[in-house]
C-alpha cells in the first residue's frame, strides 16, 4: 500500500507523525479524489494512530466508510429488471454488455433493452455487443420514446421469462430536470409490468467531486441501489466512489477495468482500497 | 458551470466587503475559503496551493497602499480574477489554419470524454464559417463509433470519410492517411480526425495515436477533456502531453453543474490553452473558450459578453432594424413583433442557459435550472393561434375570439386573457421607453421569467449586483415550485 506503508513506516516508534507527513497523507487522499471533506474526516481519525498496528488501523478507517448494504445483484424476482443510468460517457452501454456477459456466464438468461434512443448509434452499439456475447437485444425504432422501448422490453422479458432484463438508458447530466423526469418515467412504465430489482448508477473512475452530486440527484430521481465504477484500469483511483458510499450509503457492486466484455468484476473492497492508496 | 465555486467565492468576498478594514488574518481566512472551494471543484492540489500563495502575496503587497476597506476587498477580487484569467490561458486562441490546405485537426482523449460528438460540433462550427470540413472515422475500436460519426456527420451536413467498418476491424492509421489524400484531391480545406478513446497508461494505444499523428501531421492536436474529471486530470494530461502531445484543450459537458477544476489544472500544468468548450447535447452547443468570461463566471460576475453575442446572432439584423424603425416612427409594438422576439429568443438556446450567464446567476441557480422552457412554447402557441388582425390589434379580441384562440392553442381562456393583459401592460411600457430599447421587464415576466431578469436588465452593468432571491411567478404551480426551491 504505497503511500500508506511509507506513512506507517515513519510512524513506527514515534508517538505521532510530523506535520510534513500529515500533509503528504492529505495530498495522497485528495489525489485519489476522496474530496476535501472525507479527507479531513479520515485525517482526524488517523491522528490517534501510532506504533505497529498503524497500517491495519488505517485500512480499518477507510473500510469504516464503506456501505454495509449487500453488494450482490438482487435475484429476488422471477424476472429481475436492472436499470442502468448515469451521465454521458461513463460507459453505460459497455457496462450493460459486460454485466450481461457476467450473468450469462453465471448461468442466467439475459436480455438487454436499448433504451438509449438519443445518442447517435447507441442502439447499434448495444446490438453489436449483443451479437458478440450472444444475448438478445430489444430495440425500438430510431428516435423512439425511451419509455416505450423499456415498456415493450419489460413485456417481452415477462413473456419469455428471462432471469435478467438489463435496460441501457441515454446518458444525461443530472442537472437537466426534464431528462431526469424522463428517467423517472422509464422506471414507472417498466413497473407497470415488472418490479425493478436494481438501479445501477455508472460512475467513471476519473470523475471528481461532481460524482457525489450525480449520485445524490440520480438517487432522488430513480432510487439508485448500487454503483458500477468504470475505467479503473486507468490512472484514476476512483476515490469519489468511496465518498459516495460514505455520504449516501450506496454500495459499489461492480467495477469495469477494460474494454473487453470480461474486463468486469464484482466489487472487492480489499483490492479497491489498496488501489486507492497505491501510487 | 463552476457554480459552487462561484457561490463560495461570492460568499467569501461578501463577508470581506462587509468589513470596514481588512486585516492580515482576514486575508488568511479568505485564502482558506478559496482553497477549500477550489479543492471541492477538483482543482489539482498543487495548482490550488500555488494559486493561494500568489493570491496571498499579491494581496499583502497591494493592501497597505489602499485606504478604505471596500477598495481593499475590490483589490483582492481583482487579484483573484486576474490570476484566474492568467491560468485559464490569457487571450483566447483560434485554430491555426495551414498555409497549404487542408488544415488537419486531430482529436485525442480518454474514453467517454465526448470526442465523436465534439468532432461533429467542430465540423459544424467551421462549416458555418465557410470552410469545407471532412470528418474522418479513425475510431475503429469502440463498437459502432464509426456509425455514430456518420450519423453526426449527416446531421450537420459534413461528409464522413469512413472506409473501414470499425468494431475492431481496420487500421486507424491507414484510414487517417487515406483521408488526407482524399481531402487533398477533393479540395476539402479542413480534416477532422476522430480517434479512439484511450487511457493515458495504455502504451500500446498511445503509440497508435502517435502513428496517426505522424501520418497526418496535424496542425492542431486537441485534447478533449470531460469537465467533470477529478484529480486524475493531472496524470492524464501529463500522459497525453508526453505521449501524443497536444496544442490545445477542449472542455466538454460544461452544461453540467459544479466543475471546472479540470480547466484550471490542465491549463496551469500543461501551459496549453483551452480553446473550445462544449455545453449541451445539440450539435450547435459549442463555442470558443473565453478565459475572461470563464473567470467572471467563477467569480459570480455572470457572462454578459456571451449573452450579448448570442443575442446579436439570434436577432438577425433585418428584424432588429425593422423594429427600431417602427419605434422611431412611433408605431405600436404588436403581438407580431412579440412573436418575432420570442422566436429569436428560442433561437438563442434554452432560457435556463441564457439566464445562467447573467450576473449573480450562481445565487439563483435553483430557479434557473427549474425554469420551465415550455412556458415560451405555450406563449408562442397562443400568439400563433391568433389571426394577423388580432396580432396587430388585440383590442378586437372579444370573448368568442378568445375562446377560439384558447382551443387553437390547447390552452384555457384564462391563459389567453392573462397573455393579452400582460401584453397590454408591456405595450404601454414600450410606449414610455420608446427610445430605451430592449424588452420591458413586464414582458419578460409574461414569458415566465422572474422579475429582474428581462432583457432590459441584460445590458452590461456593474457586475456584482446582488441577485433577487425569490421570484414570484404568475403561474401558481410554478410559484409553488419556486417557493419550495
Amino acid at each position: 500500500m504505497g503511500i500508506f506503508s511509507k506513512f506507517v513506516a515513519k510512524l513506527k516508534g514515534q508517538s505521532t507523525a510530523d506535520p510534513l507527513d500529515w500533509k503528504e497523507l492529505e495530498a495522497e487522499l485528495l489525489a485519489a479524489d476522496l474530496g476535501p471533506s472525507l479527507t479531513a474526516e479520515i485525517l482526524k481519525n488517523a491522528k490517534d494512530l501510532k506504533g505497529d498496528d498503524a497500517a491495519a488501523s488505517l485500512t480499518q478507517i477507510l473500510k469504516s466508510h464503506l456501505s454495509n448494504k449487500p453488494r450482490a445483484l438482487s435475484a429476488a424476482n422471477p424476472v429481475n429488471v436492472v436499470l442502468v443510468v448515469g451521465v454521458n460517457g461513463t460507459g453505460k452501454t459497455t457496462s450493460v454488455a459486460k454485466l450481461a456477459n457476467h450473468l450469462k456466464s453465471s448461468g442466467y438468461s439475459v436480455a438487454m433493452a436499448a433504451a438509449d434512443t438519443f445518442r447517435a448509434a447507441a442502439v447499434d452499439q448495444l446490438q453489436t455487443w449483443g451479437q458478440r456475447i450472444g444475448a438478445a437485444v430489444i430495440a425500438g425504432k430510431d428516435g423512439a420514446e425511451p419509455a416505450s422501448v423499456a415498456f415493450d422490453a419489460a413485456i417481452s422479458a415477462k413473456d419469455s421469462g428471462v432471469n435478467y432484463l438489463l435496460i441501457d438508458t441515454a446518458g444525461r447530466l443530472h442537472n437537466k430536470r426534464d431528462l431526469m423526469a424522463e428517467l423517472g418515467k422509464v422506471r414507472r412504465v417498466v413497473e407497470k409490468t415488472l418490479p425493478i430489482s436494481e438501479v445501477l448508477l455508472v460512475i467513471d473512475a476519473t470523475t471528481g467531486q461532481n460524482g457525489i452530486a450525480q449520485a445524490k440527484i440520480f438517487t432522488e430521481a430513480v432510487d439508485v441501489t448500487g454503483l458500477i465504477v468504470t475505467k479503473l484500469d486507468g490512472s484514476a483511483r476512483g476515490g469519489v466512489a468511496l465518498a459516495i458510499e460514505s455520504a449516501l450509503d450506496i454500495p459499489i457492486k461492480f467495477i469495469g477495468n477494460g474494454e473487453g466484455e470480461r474486463d468486469f468484476a464484482l466489487f472487492d473492497s480489499g483490492a479497491y482500497l489498496a488501489g486507492l492508496t497505491s501510487d | 458551470m463552476f457554480d459552487s465555486l462561484s457561490a463560495k467565492l461570492t460568499g467569501a468576498f461578501s463577508s470581506l466587503r462587509s468589513r470596514g478594514k481588512i486585516s492580515t488574518s482576514d486575508i488568511e481566512n479568505t485564502c482558506a475559503d478559496i482553497r477549500s472551494a477550489l479543492l471541492e471543484s477538483d482543482v489539482a492540489l498543487s495548482v490550488v496551493d500555488s494559486f493561494i500563495n500568489v493570491i496571498r502575496e499579491k494581496s499583502l503587497t497591494a493592501l497597505p497602499n489602499i485606504q478604505s476597506g471596500t477598495n481593499q476587498a475590490q483589490a483582492i477580487f481583482e487579484i483573484v480574477n486576474t490570476e484566474l484569467v492568467e491560468i485559464l490561458g490569457g487571450a483566447a486562441r483560434r485554430i491555426r489554419f495551414a498555409k497549404n490546405p487542408p488544415t488537419v485537426i486531430m482529436l485525442a482523449g480518454l474514453q467517454g470524454a465526448g470526442k465523436t460528438t465534439l468532432a461533429g460540433k467542430l465540423a459544424k462550427f467551421y462549416l458555418d464559417q465557410g470552410n469545407t470540413p471532412l470528418l474522418v472515422a479513425s475510431d475503429l475500436q469502440r463498437p459502432n463509433a464509426v456509425t455514430q460519426l456518420q450519423v453526426v456527420g449527416d446531421s450537420v451536413g459534413v461528409p464522413v470519410f469512413a472506409p473501414e467498418p470499425g468494431n475492431g476491424v481496420g487500421d486507424p492509421v491507414k484510414v487517417a492517411e487515406q483521408a488526407l489524400i482524399f481531402a487533398k484531391s477533393k479540395l476539402y480545406n479542413m480534416v477532422i480526425v476522430d480517434t479512439a478513446g484511450r487511457l493515458g497508461v495504455d502504451e500500446e494505444l498511445m503509440k497508435q495515436a502517435i502513428k496517426i499523428r505522424d501520418a497526418v501531421k496535424p496542425d492542431e492536436i486537441l485534447f478533449v477533456v470531460d469537465s467533470m474529471i477529478g484529480q486524475d486530470a493531472v496524470r492524464t494530461a501529463k500522459a497525453f502531453e508526453d505521449g501524443v502531445g497536444f496544442d490545445g484543450v477542449v472542455l466538454t459537458k460544461l452544461d453540467g453543474d459544479a466543475r471546472g477544476g479540470a480547466a484550471l489544472s490542465i491549463a496551469k500544468l500543461t501551459g496549453r490553452p483551452i480553446m473550445f468548450s462544449s455545453n449541451g447535447e445539440k450539435l450547435t452547443d459549442f463555442d470558443i473558450f473565453y478565459p475572461e468570461r470563464m473567470a467572471s463566471r467563477i467569480l459570480g460576475m455572470g457572462d454578459v459578453a456571451t449573452l450579448a453575442e448570442q443575442a446579436k446572432k439570434a436577432l438577425d439584423g433585418q428584424s432588429t432594424a425593422k423594429l427600431e424603425e417602427k419605434f422611431a416612427r412611433g408605431d405600436d409594438f404588436t403581438l407580431e413583433d412579440f412573436l418575432e422576439q420570442l422566436e429569436a429568443m428560442s433561437k438563442m438556446g434554452s432560457m435556463s442557459k441564457l439566464l445562467g450567464m447573467l450576473p449573480g446567476a450562481g445565487a439563483m441557480k435553483k430557479q434557473i435550472e427549474n425554469f420551465d422552457e415550455s412556458e415560451i412554447v405555450r406563449t408562442k402557441s397562443i400568439v400563433q393561434s391568433m389571426t394577423p388582425l388580432e396580432r396587430r390589434d388585440p383590442k378586437v379580441l372579444n370573448g368568442s375570439r378568445r375562446a377560439r384562440i384558447a382551443i387553437g392553442a390547447g390552452r384555457k381562456v384564462q391563459d389567453v386573457n392573462s397573455l393579452v393583459d400582460k401584453f397590454a401592460a408591456a405595450q404601454k411600457m414600450m410606449r414610455q421607453m420608446r427610445k430605451g430599447g430592449g424588452m420591458p421587464p413586464a414582458m419578460a415576466q409574461s414569458m415566465g421569467m422572474p422579475p429582474g431578469m428581462g432583457a432590459g436588465q441584460m445590458a452590461p452593468q456593474k457586475a456584482q449586483q446582488p441577485a433577487k432571491k425569490k421570484s414570484k411567478s404568475g403561474n401558481p404551480a410554478k410559484r409553488a415550485a419556486e417557493e419550495r426551491g
